[in-house]
C-alpha cells in the first residue's frame, strides 16, 4: 500500500512500485483531466504538482510519491471559484483541441508560484517541456503575462496591453 | 411532415416537454457534382441540422460535427442563432449522434455513391473490399474546413431561420395580430404597438404542429448581429478544468484496458508469437492476436504495457521490409521520368503551349523539391472503448467521422451497422487522423476476443510507426522567363495526386501552364493531413514562384503581385500582409523576409515571415498573416485557427520528417520527431479581410503557407535555398557569399 494525498484528500493504492503517478491518478483514483501524451517526459500533458514542485507524471513512480501531496488540474479550483491561470486561459481563449491544457496550466501555475512576474525567456524555460500540438502557445504567452500582472488583458482587443 | 425547399427538405415537430425541434436535410444537387464539393466548394452538400427550443427557451443547436478545437461547433450555433434572432446566452449545442439522419449525406435513403467518386485520400485508408464501408465513411465527417461552410450555410441558417418564421406564425395566431407587425429579438417575440412580448418557448408547442416554411428569409449579411461577433467558444469551459472527456478518458464498468503493437513495416502479418511470460504478469487478462498486430489486455494500462514488452512476436518477411526513403524517392524520379518518356502522365492544368513560352524564353529556371511523409502526432494518442456483447456494440472515441466508425466496427464485428451505437467525445488533435478508424476495429476485435469491454489506448510509439501519413512528394518545375523577368510558361510534374483537385494550381497569370503528374504508389498508408495536398504544393508553387522572382532580378513581393492583375482578391490579401509586416524596410543583418500567397478551402492567406539565422540555426521572429474567409463566423477563433495552422505548418517545416528505414518509420516519439514548442514559436499577428465571397474555411488554410514563406525567408538571410524538407536537413552555418546547394 502507497499511501500520499491527491488534491488534499488521502489515498492508499495497492498497485506495483513502479506504476507511473499518470495511471494511478488517471486509471485508480479516476481523476482524467491529467493527460497521457508520450510517456518519456516529452510532451509535459501528464504534469501534475507533487509537493508543490510540476513533475511529469508518466514517469515519477507512484513509491515517489509515497507520504506526499499531489495537486492535480481538479483540485486547482477552490470553491467553485477558478484559479486566476484558468480564468485567463477562458479570457484568452487560450485551449483548442484541449488535451495539453490541463498539464500547460499546471507548468503556468507551478511557475507563477515562484517567478510572479516572469519575463519571456522565464516563460520559455518554464513552459518549453509542454506540447501544444495545437499551437496555441501565443495564446498561452499572453495568459501568463496577464496573470503576472506585467501585461492586462483586454477583452476587447483581445490583446494584452503592457505597461 | 417535411417540405422541400430549393435546397433540402425541412421537418419540424414537437417532442416530450413539449420542445420544438427543426431540421433540415439538404438533397443533393447533381450526381456529377456531388462529391468534390465536400472537400472543395461546399456547395450542395448534403447535411442535416437541427434546432430544439425547450420550454424554458434554451436554444440547443444539434450539429453532426465532431469538435477536435476547430471551435467548429460555436460557430455552427452562432449561425443557427443568427437566424432564429435568439439571445446568445440562452445558445448551447450538443453533437448528433451517430446516425444516419443526422448524416452529412443522405446515404441512409440509400442513395449510394459509385466508388470512383470516393476521394482518392480516403481509398488509402481501406480495405479493397470494404468499398461500402468507404461510403459510410463520407458521412459524417469533419475535415475540409467544411463545417461552417456546408453545414452552416446550408443547415443551421436554414433550421435557425424556419424555427424563426414558425414560432412568429404560432404568435400571430395566439395574439391575432398580423405576422408583419410582429418582431423578433433575444429569444423573445414583440409586438411593438401593444408592447406584448413572450418569449420562443410560448409558442414552440402549436409552431411543431405547423407545416414547415418552404423556403425561410435569410438575413443578408449586413443583418447580422451574432455571426461575426467574436463569441466565446462554448467547449472552453470543460478544458481548463479536466472535465472535458475525450475518448482515452472513457470508463466502462467491467472494462479492461489494451495495448498495442502492429507490424513494423507495413504490410507484415504475425507468425507467431511467445506470451507465456506476458500471461504470467500480474493483472495480465488475455494476449490477443491480430492478424497483423497483438495486444495485450490487462487490467490498467501500466500492466499491459509493461506485458505487451514482454511478448516475442515473430512477423512474415513482406518484400516492403528492404524499402528506404532514398528508394522511395528514387522510384518517384524513375516513375516521373518514365511519364515524360512514354507519355503517360496525366494532365492536371493545360493551358496555352509551354512550347512556345521555352522557345521564347530570354531564360530558363528549374528546381526539384521534395517533402517528406509526415505524421499527425495528434496530442492524445489513438484510442478506442468497445464494448460487445455478441450482439450489440458501443464505442466510445473521439472521431472526425463517427458515423464511418460505425460501418466500420460494425462491418468488423459481421453485424448490422443498427446494432453499433457510437458515443463520440472531444477529440484531443484530429488534422485528419481521426478520419479513420484503425484503433476502433481493433478494439472491436480486441473486446470480441476477450468478451468484455476493452479501452485499447496505443502508445505514442504506435502513434507515430502507424500513422496515415501526409503522402511524401517530389514535384518538378521549369519555366521560361523572357528578357524582362516575366513569366512566359510554367511546367510543373509531381507525384501522386489527392485531394483537393486545385492544390498544385497557381493564381498567377502566366500564360502557358503544363501541370501534370504521375502515379507513383508505395507501400506507406497515407491519409488526409491538416490542409492535404496543399500542405506540399503550397510549398513547392510558393518557392518556385520565389525562385523565378530570384532569377528574374525582382522583389519577390512585387514579382507576385505583378501576376495577379486578374486576380484581385488574391492580390488584396497579399499586399495586406506585405503593408503589415513593413515590406521592403530594411533588416539587420543575419535577417531575411520571406512572403507566400495560397489559396486553400475558399480562403486566401498571405504570410510574411522574419527570420534570423545565426550560427547556422533559424529563428522565427515573427509572421504576419492576411486571410480573406469571405466572412469570419468568430473573428477570434478564425485567428486562433491561424495561429494554429500556422504553428503547425512550421513544425513541419523545421522539423517534420517521418522515414522508411527497413520498410518501417524510423521515428517514435517526439525526441525524435520533434514539435516546435514555445521558445520557438513565433509572435502572429492575423490580419482578417472580409469580402462578399463565399465562406472559406478556417481550420486548414493557414498551414500550407507558412512553409514556403520561411524557407523564403532563409533564402533572403541566406542565399541557401531550401529544396527539401524539413529545414533542419540543412548547415545553414555559413555566410552568403558562401552559399550553395547543399542537398
Ligand atoms: S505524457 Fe508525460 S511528458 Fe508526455
Ligand atoms: S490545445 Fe490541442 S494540443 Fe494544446
Amino acid at each position: 500500500m502507497i499511501d500520499f494525498t491527491v488534491n488534499g484528500v488521502r489515498h492508499s493504492v495497492d498497485v506495483e512500485p513502479d506504476t507511473p503517478l499518470l495511471w494511478v491518478v488517471r486509471e485508480q483514483l479516476g481523476l482524467t483531466g491529467t493527460k497521457f501524451g508520450c510517456g518519456i517526459a516529452q510532451c509535459g500533458a501528464c504534469t501534475i504538482h507533487l509537493n508543490g514542485n510540476p513533475i511529469r507524471s508518466c514517469v515519477t513512480p507512484v513509491s515517489a510519491a509515497a507520504g506526499g501531496a499531489v495537486l492535480t488540474i481538479e483540485g486547482l479550483a477552490g470553491d467553485g471559484e477558478l484559479h486566476p491561470v484558468q480564468q485567463a486561459w477562458i479570457d484568452h481563449q487560450v485551449p483548442q483541441c484541449g488535451y495539453c491544457q490541463s498539464g500547460q496550466i499546471m507548468s503556468a501555475v507551478a511557475l507563477l508560484d515562484n517567478n510572479p512576474a516572469p519575463d519571456d525567456a522565464a516563460i520559455n524555460a518554464a513552459m518549453d517541456g509542454n506540447i501544444c500540438r495545437c499551437g496555441m502557445y501565443g495564446r498561452i504567452r499572453k495568459a501568463i503575462k496577464s496573470v503576472a500582472g506585467v501585461g492586462q488583458f483586454d477583452p476587447k482587443s483581445g490583446e494584452v496591453q503592457h505597461g | 411532415m417535411g417540405k422541400w425547399t430549393r435546397r433540402g427538405v425541412i421537418t419540424a415537430g414537437v417532442v416530450a416537454g413539449g420542445a420544438l425541434v427543426v431540421g433540415v436535410a439538404i438533397r443533393p444537387g447533381n450526381r456529377a457534382r456531388k462529391l468534390a464539393p465536400m472537400v472543395t466548394e461546399g456547395d450542395e452538400t448534403l447535411v442535416s441540422a437541427w434546432v430544439k427550443i425547450d420550454p424554458e427557451n434554451r436554444i440547443t443547436a444539434i450539429v453532426p460535427h465532431s469538435e477536435m478545437g476547430q471551435g467548429a461547433q460555436t460557430a455552427l450555433a452562432q449561425m443557427l442563432a443568427e437566424e432564429l434572432d435568439a439571445r446568445w446566452e440562452d445558445v448551447t449545442f450538443m453533437e448528433a449522434p451517430a446516425v444516419d439522419e443526422y448524416a452529412n449525406y443522405m446515404l441512409g435513403k440509400g442513395y449510394l455513391l459509385g466508388p470512383a467518386e470516393v476521394p482518392e485520400v480516403l481509398v488509402g485508408t481501406l480495405d479493397g473490399a470494404l468499398m461500402q464501408v468507404a461510403r459510410a465513411m463520407r458521412l459524417q465527417i469533419t475535415g475540409g474546413s467544411l463545417s461552417v461552410r456546408a453545414t452552416g450555410q446550408y443547415g443551421m441558417r436554414i433550421a435557425g431561420a424556419a424555427a424563426r418564421e414558425m414560432l412568429v406564425d404560432a404568435a400571430a395566431d395566439a395574439w391575432s395580430l398580423p405576422v408583419a407587425e410582429l418582431t423578433v429579438r433575444d429569444g423573445r417575440i414583440l409586438h411593438e404597438a401593444s408592447g406584448r412580448e413572450a418569449p420562443f418557448a410560448e409558442f414552440a408547442a402549436a409552431a411543431g404542429r405547423m407545416d414547415p416554411p418552404y423556403s425561410p428569409r435569410l438575413k443578408e449579411r449586413d443583418e447580422y448581429r451574432i455571426v461575426g461577433r467574436s463569441v466565446p467558444r462554448l467547449d472552453i469551459p470543460s478544458k481548463v478544468d479536466g472535465t472535458a472527456r475525450f475518448g482515452i478518458d472513457a470508463v466502462v464498468p467491467g472494462m479492461k484496458v489494451a495495448t498495442i503493437k502492429a507490424a513494423p513495416v507495413f504490410g507484415a502479418r504475425v507468425v507467431s508469437l511467445e506470451d507465456a511470460s506476458a500471461r504470467s504478469m500480474p493483472g495480465v487478462v488475455d494476449v490477443v492476436r491480430l492478424d497483423d498486430a497483438v495486444a495485450v489486455v490487462a487490467d490498467d494500462y501500466w500492466r499491459a504495457r509493461k506485458a505487451l514488452a514482454e511478448v516475442r512476436i515473430r512477423w512474415t518477411e513482406p518484400d516492403q521490409q528492404s524499402v528506404s526513403q532514398e528508394q522511395i524517392f528514387a522510384q518517384f524520379d524513375e516513375d516521373m521520368a518514365r511519364a515524360v518518356a512514354d507519355g503517360s502522365g496525366k494532365t492536371d492544368v493545360g493551358r496555352g503551349d509551354v512550347s512556345l513560352g521555352f522557345a521564347e524564353a530570354a531564360s530558363m529556371v528549374e528546381a526539384t523539391y521534395r517533402v517528406p511523409y509526415l505524421a499527425h502526432a495528434c496530442m492524445e494518442p489513438m484510442n478506442a472503448t468497445v464494448a460487445f456483447d455478441g450482439t450489440d456494440c458501443e464505442v466510445w472515441i473521439g472521431s472526425q467521422n463517427p458515423l464511418g466508425t460505425r460501418y466500420s466496427v460494425a462491418g468488423a464485428l459481421e453485424i448490422d451497422a443498427e446494432n453499433v451505437t457510437v458515443h463520440n467525445h472531444v477529440m484531443g488533435g484530429g488534422f485528419g487522423r481521426r478520419a479513420t478508424d484503425d484503433a476502433a476495429i481493433q478494439a472491436a476485435l480486441i473486446a470480441k476476443a476477450v468478451g468484455a469491454p476493452v479501452k485499447l489506448i496505443w502508445s505514442r510509439e504506435e502513434d507515430v510507426r502507424h500513422d496515415h501519413y501526409r503522402p511524401a512528394i517530389t514535384s518538378r518545375f521549369k519555366a521560361a522567363l523572357d528578357a524582362n523577368g516575366v513569366p512566359l510558361a510554367w511546367e510543373n510534374q509531381y507525384v501522386d495526386k489527392h485531394e483537393p483537385a486545385e492544390a498544385p494550381h497557381i493564381p498567377y497569370g502566366i500564360a502557358n501552364q503544363h501541370i501534370h503528374y504521375t502515379d507513383s504508389p508505395t507501400h506507406v498508408p497515407f491519409g488526409p493531413w491538416r490542409s492535404v495536398d496543399h500542405s506540399q504544393h503550397g510549398f513547392f508553387t510558393e518557392s518556385f514562384v520565389d525562385e523565378l522572382a530570384a532569377a528574374a532580378g525582382r522583389d519577390p513581393y512585387q514579382f507576385r503581385r505583378a501576376l495577379l492583375a486578374e486576380a484581385p482578391r488574391h492580390r488584396k490579401v497579399l499586399e495586406t500582409a506585405a503593408e503589415k509586416a513593413g515590406w521592403g524596410e530594411s533588416l539587420q543583418e543575419g535577417q531575411g523576409r520571406g512572403i507566400s500567397l495560397q489559396e486553400s478551402f475558399g480562403s486566401i492567406v498571405a504570410q510574411v515571415v522574419d527570420v534570423t539565422v545565426e550560427d547556422g540555426s533559424v529563428r522565427v521572429d515573427r509572421v504576419v498573416c492576411a486571410v480573406d474567409p469571405g466572412m469570419a463566423v468568430t473573428p477570434d477563433g478564425l485567428a486562433a485557427q491561424m495561429e494554429s495552422g500556422i504553428v503547425f505548418g512550421l513544425t513541419a517545416a523545421l522539423y517534420g520528417d517521418i522515414s522508411i528505414e527497413s520498410g518501417a518509420v524510423a521515428q517514435s516519439n517526439f525526441h525524435d520527431y520533434p514539435m516546435v514548442r514555445m521558445s520557438e514559436a513565433p509572435a502572429v499577428e492575423v490580419e482578417i479581410l472580409t469580402s462578399d465571397n463565399p465562406m472559406g474555411g478556417a481550420g486548414e488554410p493557414g498551414t500550407p503557407g507558412i512553409g514556403p514563406a520561411l524557407t523564403n525567408a532563409i533564402y533572403a538571410a541566406t542565399g541557401t535555398r531550401i529544396r527539401q524538407l524539413p529545414v533542419s536537413r540543412y548547415d545553414l552555418g555559413f555566410s552568403v557569399d558562401e552559399a550553395e546547394e547543399v542537398i
